[in-house]
């Protein structure tokens, strides 16, 4: 994430106490340092209302994961029941295409399955009903 | 009988009283929202207390303006997952 430029915000509804001792008791373990994000704590669960992901039967956050860009806009979000980790591969190519798409000024566009490397389209007039050209079905599941 | 529950990612429903009513004179029903949030709308500005780096911080989304943020909730720390 320090190399895409991308600031980590992991929120629970834990206090700043119990996140100091998770991570000086087993996360930094995992590490061999301290975690390297800023780990907030949301006791009340209002964050967590304010983005819907706020279970109020088991009175915690869901997992919620939420793309934000530099004007503050909400690119994309996940959002998974507790027992089923994330994948957090999938998460840093998302990030990746979103940079890329605000880099080119939006000219570019990065189609199903697509990686760094891979190809974009340039979505114009010219696109419309001609992807089959650009683009084969089969790269959307080629690595 | 206090009874025991196994170790889970799920945590046990707070089993809640249901609240008592109280009629207020001038209650203005305020709408609590929890709609999703939109792709493509502004992420909701919050502050929270945080801990980094062996520090107690105040941080805020707001402070992040000009960068990429991932912005990850989870159920509790200690959890398995």
């Amino acid at each position: 994430m320090k190399a895409l430029n991308v600031e980590v915000l992991s929120v629970s509804v834990d206090s700043v106490y119990v996140h100091k001792m998770w991570n000086d008791h087993e996360l930094s373990k995992m590490i061999n340092k301290d975690i390297p994000f800023m780990m907030l704590s949301d006791q009340d669960g209002s964050i967590g209302k304010m983005y819907g992901i706020y279970d109020e039967d088991s009175g915690v956050e869901t997992r919620g994961r939420f793309i934000i860009d530099p004007d503050g806009i909400v690119q994309g979000f996940e959002v998974l029941t507790p027992p089923v980790g994330r994948n957090v591969a999938e998460t840093i190519r998302q990030i990746q295409a979103f940079q890329l798409v605000r880099n080119s000024k939006g000219t570019e566009a990065t189609p199903s399955g697509w990686k760094p490397g891979k190809k974009t389209l340039k979505p114009s007039p010219d696109l419309v009903g001609n992807v089959w050209k650009e683009w084969k079905v089969s790269e959307a599941f080629k690595d | 009988m206090p009874q025991e529950f196994g170790p889970g990612c799920q945590r046990p429903a707070i089993k809640k009283p249901s609240p008592v009513s109280v009629p207020d004179q001038n209650s203005d029903v305020k709408e609590v929202s929890t709609s999703m949030i939109k792709v493509g709308k502004a992420a909701p500005d919050f502050t929270a207390p945080a801990y980094y780096q062996g520090k107690f911080v105040t941080t805020g989304l707001s402070e992040y303006r000009g960068k990429w943020v991932l912005l990850c909730f989870y159920p509790g720390d200690f959890t398995f997952v």
